[in-house]
């Protein structure tokens, strides 16, 4: 398929158009919401409350008895934040720390979630037509009554953002400092856990429980890489995370019966990846340029160094010139010799006054006494 | 109770003590998540073994999977180590990516894998005893048994050999390495014993539960004892009766046997966060409500000292004093007061002033410089 | 005899019923600098952390210019140590002065033009102005710290509370720092810091606090830091002890009036 058909049946078909405008938003709710998680080193809060969600949508069926989705979300809601509040009362009072906290409350709510799905399917009624898409995700199942709920909560949870970002920005960077100048910290952080559940729940259904998680954590993580701003990072986010999501929607559907959840988890990963990779300043491409073009400046200042030690024999004269295998011999391993001369001649430090012959110049005299002598300004 | 659930139940005990046993020096190096990482990330091995060698049952692919978890491990510390993402984060990124290229390929080629997506999140412990372990026409019992006892004779026999140096480097890293273990060794030994009994696990259980028979029955346990060896004979135990309680209640309920053997490993922590003896929710309010009077006492004692012979002594040393300045109700100053007076420590003049005794005296000094 | 800035009265603080400060007694004088030292684990941070109610006293009453905190708020400033928060958080320097000034604004209200001006001249008066829109993460141990500084300074308070201040900074910083706390006593301020290095404290402050858990010994420096006072405190071991004890001279600015009223153990008193 080209990209034009891509493009064509994504604007004009409309059962993907409503899927891929459903996965876009609740993409960037997750992305823009998780820089928080991320920043506030909850990366794995996220893994819990989608754990914890599951029983959730199994009980909400199991009272109503209908698969709406705004009651399984509300469902989801509800017991992913009771998930967050066993992590938090279990961390306050007892000696168990964070990370068993949330193994324990995403691995016991997932099973009881299973014991409740597994009970719901047994029963005689058929009604229970798919609560397992729950699982991995299906978005092919996102009708547009269910995209109209993600933009429309998504859109209630990013305008809280808007608002009390100031205050959001407090308590993760420094909850103590924010407490002192009377921001309710508690309160506050109330309010953006609740978010994240939001956030978690409304992408339940066609993510899945299993990995919604990594939409949360993936975009922030790959936006990160590219700027210092927490404000760009969370607009970013939520367009990586918006991008994630329809590439995702669009590849599952067509066809070969793949969940939508690990596609898009790939596709953000894939994110994660080239952000990690070839981000401007943070990327590691970027930290491999640098440290070599450190290293070469570095060994052109050895050899100018021994240039004007030989140089300084000789009454610091410029005129006389030094064999390139006298430079190689006083650097040791002898390596890159030529490079760093052709790099000293090229800013002037250096020239070859016959073949094969090397003397530093005025300039060399001038940068050499500047930086290796005492009281030099390097 | 048939043949078959006699099987079963000796399977999810079997499972259930060799994740546990791990799952002590998981918790106690603050760890609990990389099972979560490693459960999940054992599945691209299985898978891609499954596609070299073909064949479901072939032993190539515990080998991949226990060494995808390590290797699981490994990617996480080096992403880690990069100081690009925080380590929680780095969790959280590279277990959904090797899950997803899991589920991607089994749910692409479901056809040829005989691994469907129920089973990797709910094992099949229920059909374990269908699949023997036949020698020479003999039926030795279910093959999962042999596998999972194996793991679990191996786990017990890892434990005991190399206690020491697996006590020293979790409770002090530096010193190991001093001593001369290397620790980043005894690390990747140990992550290599969590990934191969997560993977034998994973049969029965499925790849989250794995997760709750590790880290829940530890938990557990270390709300009870303090003692390394009781940790780990009471979290087996823990994790043991927690399984057969789990297959009864599936039984009842007709639901899922892994399921509810997790749910049960988080009934049992939840009963012991809130009763353990000494560390439990309820000892601990029973525990600050007898304090709270013993040490408002020493409190009190404390500040009558403090103001002893000075020029506010008259107004600080009384009752309604105590009530303004060190937050009391009346009725609890005089509770506390009338503890101090019962234990001798603390005489009231007429006149209502506090005085301490020659014993209350040095008890306050002796407080004071702990 | 004027108010004091800090009035601390019977303050006990204890983490799961085990005492941290026990039944203390602080007066910190306006417009003084006061160091507050002690041994590690004695209980400075929870003072601290005491008047600024991030943590709740066991007992003891706490007064800030006659206030409770909440009432005083507004005119108390807060330098926490550098290492609470992590410097690799995507935010600018002004971004981190800016903080400063959410105290006074209300919730959903964003900073302004009035609020970054205020930042900028904070961060010229901690010779920052230069690196306000630099990533945090690349300052070293020193201009963090004067970026913390900057952000209590554009709280414009009457009190300040810090931290360790000095931990860890390079000597420039050391003498922006100081510089910094003498204009603020010019102006009348009152600056109460946790302060490790015993060797300084005589030349960088007016009043000092010492405490292991419950109160050594308080007032100016020239008559509370003795030997004997900091070897109570230190338990013999004090690690410095040179320029310590001199027999107490009049402290100029520091005018000695001893309150009737007061208790002659612990507390101290007097008027500026």
């Amino acid at each position: 398929m080209t990209l034009g058909e891509l493009l064509q049946l994504l604007l004009f078909d409309y059962t993907l158009r409503t899927v891929a405008l459903g996965t876009a938003a609740l993409g960037a709710v997750a992305g823009a919401l998780g820089c928080f998680a991320v920043l506030r080193r909850q990366s794995l809060v996220g893994d819990a409350i989608a754990h914890a969600a599951l029983p959730g949508i199994g009980l909400a069926f199991l009272l109503t008895g209908m698969r709406a989705t705004p009651i399984l979300v509300l469902g989801a809601a509800i017991s992913g934040w009771i998930g967050t509040l066993f992590v938090l009362g279990i961390v306050r009072s007892s000696r168990i720390r964070e990370d068993a906290a949330l193994g324990i409350v995403l691995s016991v709510f997932f099973g009881l979630g299973l014991v409740i799905l597994t009970f719901v399917q047994r029963r005689p009624t058929a009604a229970q037509a798919g609560l397992e898409t729950f699982l991995f995700g299906q978005a092919a199942t996102l009708l547009a009554g269910d995209v109209v709920l993600i933009v429309g909560v998504g859109a209630a949870a990013l305008l809280l953002l808007a608002l009390f970002w100031k205050e959001f920005k407090l308590l993760s960077f420094d909850p103590e400092f924010g407490a002192s100048v009377g921001l309710p910290i508690t309160r506050v952080d109330i309010l953006l856990t609740s978010l994240l559940v939001v956030a978690i729940v409304i992408g339940l259904q066609a993510v899945g429980v299993v990995l919604m998680s990594a939409l949360v954590v993936a975009p922030a993580a790959a936006a990160r890489q590219w700027t210092d701003s927490l404000g760009i990072m969370v607009l970013l986010a939520a367009f990586l995370g918006a991008l994630a999501g329809v590439g995702g929607a669009v590849i599952s559907s067509l066809g070969g019966g793949i969940p939508t959840g690990p596609t898009i988890v790939l596709g953000a990963s894939v994110l994660v990846g080239i952000s990690l990779l070839f981000a401007p300043r943070r990327g590691m491409l970027a930290g491999l340029l640098r440290e070599r073009s450190t290293r070469r400046r570095l060994a052109a200042d050895a050899v100018l160094a021994d240039l004007y030690a030989l140089a300084a024999q000789h009454g610091e004269t410029t005129e006389y010139g030094h064999p390139v295998a006298v430079l190689r011999a006083m650097q040791g391993r002898g390596g890159g010799v030529e490079r760093a001369l052709a790099r000293l001649e090229a800013r002037g430090l250096a020239r070859e006054v016959g073949a094969g012959q090397w003397s530093v110049t005025e300039a060399g005299i001038e940068r050499a006494r500047n930086v290796f002598l005492p009281g030099g300004d390097e | 109770m048939t043949w078959i659930d006699v099987e079963i139940q000796l399977l999810a005990v079997v499972v259930a003590v060799s994740c546990a046993l791990p799952g002590v020096f998981l918790v106690l190096r603050r760890m609990a998540l990389m099972s979560d990482a490693i459960s999940h990330s054992i599945l691209l091995g299985i898978v891609l073994a499954f596609f070299v060698v073909e064949d479901i049952t072939h032993p190539l692919l515990v080998v991949a999977a226990a060494a995808t978890g390590v290797l699981t491990v490994g990617l996480v510390e080096l992403l880690h180590r990069t100081r690009k993402v925080k380590e929680d984060a780095a969790i959280a990124l590279v277990f959904p990516a090797l899950f997803s290229i899991a589920v991607i390929l089994i749910s692409r080629y479901a056809g040829s894998v005989h691994l469907d997506l129920d089973a990797v999140l709910l094992g099949e412990i229920a059909f374990a005893p269908f699949r023997r372990l036949e020698v020479g026409g003999m039926d030795l019992g279910p093959r999962g048994l042999w596998l999972m006892g194996a793991i679990l004779i191996l786990n017990v026999l890892t434990i005991l050999l190399f206690y020491k140096e697996l006590k020293l480097c979790t409770f002090d890293a530096g010193l190991a390495a001093a001593l001369g273990f290397s620790p980043v060794l005894v690390h990747y030994a140990f992550m290599t014993l969590v990934s191969g009994t997560a993977v034998g696990a994973f049969d029965s259980v499925g790849s989250i539960l794995v997760v709750a028979l590790m880290i829940a029955p530890p938990a557990a346990a270390y709300l009870l004892t303090d003692r390394l060896p009781h940790l780990l004979l009471l979290s087996g135990g823990i994790g043991a009766a927690s399984a057969v309680v789990g297959f009864w209640l599936a039984r009842g309920l007709d639901a899922s046997i892994a399921g509810s053997m997790a749910t049960m490993t988080g009934v049992t922590f939840l009963l012991a966060l809130l009763f353990a003896p000494d560390r439990g929710v309820v000892a601990g309010v029973r525990r600050r409500a007898r304090q709270r009077v013993e040490f408002a006492g020493e409190m009190l004692m404390i500040h009558v000292l403090n103001h002893e012979g000075g020029v506010r002594a008259r107004v600080e040393n009384r009752e309604d004093h105590l009530q303004e300045h060190l937050r009391w109700s009346p009725d609890f100053a005089r509770r506390v007061v009338r503890h101090a007076e019962r234990e001798g420590l603390i005489i009231r003049t007429q006149g209502g002033e506090l005085h301490l005794t020659p014993l209350g005296r040095e008890f306050a000094r002796h407080r004071m410089i702990h | 005899m004027t108010e004091p800035a800090i009035e601390v009265n019977d303050l006990t603080v204890a983490y799961h019923e085990r005492p941290v400060l026990w039944d203390m007694d602080v007066r910190v004088r306006a417009g003084a600098l006061t160091a507050i030292v002690g041994p590690n684990g004695a209980g400075k941070t929870t003072l601290i952390k005491a008047i600024l109610g991030l943590v709740s006293p066991a007992a003891g009453r706490i007064r800030i210019l006659g206030r409770k905190y909440r009432e005083a708020r507004r005119e108390v400033a807060y330098v926490p140590q550098r290492g609470t928060v992590d410097w690799d958080f995507p935010t600018s320097v002004l971004d981190v002065v800016l903080m400063g000034t959410y105290g006074g604004l209300g919730w959903m209200r964003r900073p302004g033009r009035k609020e970054r001006e205020r930042a900028e001249a904070a961060l010229e008066q901690v010779g920052m102005e230069a690196f306000a829109q630099r990533q945090i993460s690349q300052l070293s141990g020193g201009q963090q710290q004067r970026v913390f500084l900057a952000r209590a300074l554009v709280q414009d308070a009457s009190v300040y509370l810090m931290d360790e201040p000095f931990q860890g900074v390079d000597a420039r910083t050391e003498r922006a720092i100081v510089e910094v706390l003498r204009h603020l006593r010019e102006r009348g301020k009152t600056v109460v810091a946790v302060h490790h290095a015993l060797q300084t404290v005589p030349e960088y402050f007016d009043d000092v606090v010492i405490l292991n858990v419950r109160k050594i010994a308080a007032g100016p420096v020239a008559e509370a830091f003795t030997e004997q006072h900091l070897r109570t405190a230190y338990g013999g071991r004090v690690p410095f002890l040179q320029g310590v004890a001199p027999s107490p001279p009049a402290t100029p600015g520091v005018q000695e009036s001893p309150d009737p009223a007061a208790d002659r153990r612990g507390t101290f008193s007097g008027g500026a």
